[in-house]
């Protein structure tokens, strides 16, 4: 579904990533593991489209097409979705009328008809009461004064709507307590399918606890260092990445 | 005298018996010291401080000609109201500066509200309306204001009465364009609210087809103790119009004055809220909008006095700026010595659409007491390229996302009106003129078929 084929990429003319090669197939949960600093944002705005980011060598084929030839909505309407470390606040756009528009616009990029108002509430009341999520945060403008834990419950709110084919998710974990965090994971556990596939970036460990992956791939200093299986996130855990911060200098 | 001042002023006498009042002497007392004073100063220029920003370049291009009955007979397709299928709301209509029975419809006034055409005021209470004509406004050091003096041919005097509450808003239309020849026009307004009264008056002005015409109009609003005026402004004149509106505003105890001037429209416009509280707990609101394109300018300039102790005002200006469009905020607060615990907000933010577009902000305070609380921000910039991002990725077409983020900006200012009906009206319409407005379902389609 997914490959990454010795991807440079530069910010700012600064070389960040400096060759990386993932394939992903569809099914498959993959994580991204690493320190600060290793690339791991900069790989998920590349795959998202971001201005600036750009890429100087290399390419990414989803599903046989090219990503980087596309606009960031067309990689929305085509199943791509990144669930962001810092969502945006949007202040004087109401989080319902966001994610409608959202909706139908992938709707309408995939041949599908847009929702009506009843089918769209309907969907959003189900979707919220599956993640508790309070209808006071569907009222209030996108994420101004969200706490840090109701942002990330508002990415999986806008994924479960968007129902994407490739999911990415950008240190979801961070900021969450056990309990969000436990809400957020059955959230994407609940998309996981033969499919899909998703792409876990985080720091940390615990959130593979939830949502377990079928391969762990560490990144230290703009390439992939190390690829294995879930236990190598436990290995992690203990030495911590001082070992590939030392092997890339 | 210089060769555009002249032209202005052209057939001055041979106009005069045909204007409003021709046979009030003291009427024409006033029309004289007006064209004097138009005279001596001239047309203003840059090198003047108040318009620095703003060259009316338009009127030193154009020759423009009075109107005559002809122009005022302009068909109209359709009327330029806020409340569209509404026959309760009473409205007053010129067209070109001639007052068209036929469009307006006034059968709806409550008892205790007049409102006549200039004319019409003059002819049937001349002595009331000398008591505020021309007694708000300083002419002085406006020259505009004083050609308007010497040259009013049309507008509407309203007065409420005493104790008057008026529940439903009345409309002042002015509409101009389909004429031969570029036209001038001057609106004169006189607006008094008595004490006690309360009243919504919304002034219109559109232009139709294309062609330059020049509107420069002249409001006086009296509000009396413990009165409370709403008082807003819609301004859509045509491509080529240049429009010149100012206000001229005094407040007395405890009593309320809001407006909101909105500007989408004009090749040049101004638009002067001069607004004096001179009663003590007066407080005025003075906010407004605008949206301009191409290469149209629009200027806001605005000096607020707090004359007597115990006074607010709150002034929050927004716009929108795109291609080579030009936006000018002149925003002063004068708070004079005795006007203690005087509270004062002023706030101006553009939204720059290209890197051509341009906006010049002069907030200004002035403050000869020492017991005040006043503040003032003015801030210009581009759609925050994160949030567009952020609606892109979901999937949202880069237009529309833009479109949601300019909305989303203006929605800000038009909280500010507290007439609710007012509002939805006024912001639809201002919305409706927002670039992309209609582009999704087309680009997005088009996109889609060069793909396949």
């Amino acid at each position: 579904m997914l490959e990454i084929k010795n991807l440079h990429v530069a910010v700012d003319g600064k070389e960040i990533l400096k060759g990386i090669d993932l394939i992903i197939n569809a099914g498959e949960t993959h994580a991204i593991m690493g320190p600060n600093g290793s690339g791991k944002s900069t790989l998920s705005y590349t795959l998202a489209g971001r201005e600036g980011y750009d890429v100087t060598k290399g390419r990414i084929l989803y599903k046989h097409q090219d990503l980087g030839e596309m606009s960031p909505e067309e990689r929305a309407g085509n199943g791509v979705f990144l669930a962001f470390q810092y969502p945006v606040e949007i202040p004087g756009v109401p989080n319902t009328t966001f994610l409608k528009e959202a909706l139908n616009a992938v709707r309408r990029y995939r041949g599908e008809e847009e929702l009506d108002a009843m089918s769209f509430i309907k969907l959003v009341r189900q979707k919220t009461k599956e993640l508790g999520i309070s209808e006071d945060m569907l009222k209030r403008a996108v994420n101004v004064g969200f706490s840090g834990g109701e942002k990330k419950r508002n990415e999986i709110l806008q994924m479960a709507i968007l129902n994407p084919v490739l999911a990415v998710l950008d240190e979801t974990d961070s900021g969450l307590d056990i309990d969000a965090l436990k809400i957020v994971s059955d959230g994407v556990n609940a998309l996981r399918s033969p499919e899909r596939a998703t792409l876990v970036i985080t720091h940390y460990q615990r959130l593979l606890d939830h949502i377990v992956p079928d391969y762990v791939h560490v990144l230290a200093n703009g390439r992939i260092q190390r690829s294995g299986g879930k236990e190598l996130a436990n290995e992690l855990e203990e030495k911590g990445y001082s070992e590939f911060a030392e092997a890339a200098e | 005298m210089h060769e555009i001042t002249e032209h202005l002023v052209k057939n001055f006498e041979g106009q005069l018996p045909h204007l409003p009042g021709s046979d009030l002497n003291w009427v024409e007392a006033m029309r004289r010291s007006g064209l004097e004073l138009f005279n001596d100063v001239g047309l203003p220029n840059t090198k003047m401080e108040e318009w620095k920003y703003t060259r009316l370049r338009t009127l030193e291009d154009t020759r423009f000609q009075p109107v005559n009955e002809g122009n005022g007979a302009a068909k109209v397709d359709q009327l330029p109201t806020l409340f569209t299928g509404q026959k309760e709301i009473p409205r007053i209509v010129f067209v070109n500066g001639c007052l068209r029975t036929d469009l307006s419809d006034l059968d709806n006034l409550p008892d205790g509200v007049l409102v006549h055409s200039l004319s019409g005021s003059l002819a049937y209470d001349p002595v009331w309306v000398r008591s505020y004509l021309g007694r708000i406004g300083q002419m002085d050091s406006r020259p505009l204001f004083a050609l308007n003096t010497a040259m009013m041919n049309s507008g509407a005097i309203v007065r409420v009465r005493k104790g008057v509450i008026v529940k439903s808003p009345i409309e002042m239309i002015f509409v101009a364009g389909l004429t031969n020849v570029p036209v001038a026009y001057y609106p004169r307004n006189l607006i008094v609210l008595e004490e006690n009264s309360q009243a919504t008056l919304i002034n219109i002005h559109d232009g139709l087809g294309v062609g330059p015409y020049f509107a420069n109009s002249v409001t006086e609003v009296d509000v009396g103790n413990n009165a409370n005026l709403r008082h807003y402004r819609v301004q859509t004149e045509n491509l080529e119009a240049t429009h010149i509106g100012s206000m001229h505003v005094r407040v007395a105890n405890e009593a309320n004055y809001e407006t909101f001037s909105m500007s989408a429209g004009g090749r040049l416009s101004r638009t002067e809220a001069f607004v004096r509280l001179e009663g003590e707990g007066a407080h005025c609101r003075v906010n407004g909008a605008y949206f301009m394109k191409g290469r149209e300018h629009c200027d806001n300039t605005t000096v607020i006095e707090h004359v007597v102790p115990h006074t607010k005002c709150r002034e929050v200006f927004k716009g929108v700026l795109d291609d080579e469009a030009c936006g000018v905020f002149q925003g002063k607060i004068i708070v004079h010595k005795d006007a203690q615990k005087a509270d004062g907000h002023q706030l101006s933010r553009a939204l720059l659409l290209s890197d051509k577009a341009e906006m010049d902000a002069k907030p200004e305070l002035e403050i000869y007491a020492d017991d005040v609380k006043c503040s003032h921000g003015a801030t210009s910039g581009q759609i925050d390229e994160s949030a567009l991002f952020y609606l892109r990725s979901r999937g949202i077409p880069d237009a529309l996302a833009r479109n949601m983020l300019i909305r989303s900006f203006m929605a800000e200012a038009f909280e500010e009106i507290t007439d609710e009906k007012v509002r939805d009206a006024m912001a639809n319409l201002f919305m409706h003129r927002l670039p992309a407005q209609c582009f999704l379902s087309e680009e997005w389609t088009r996109d889609k078929l060069s793909n396949e």
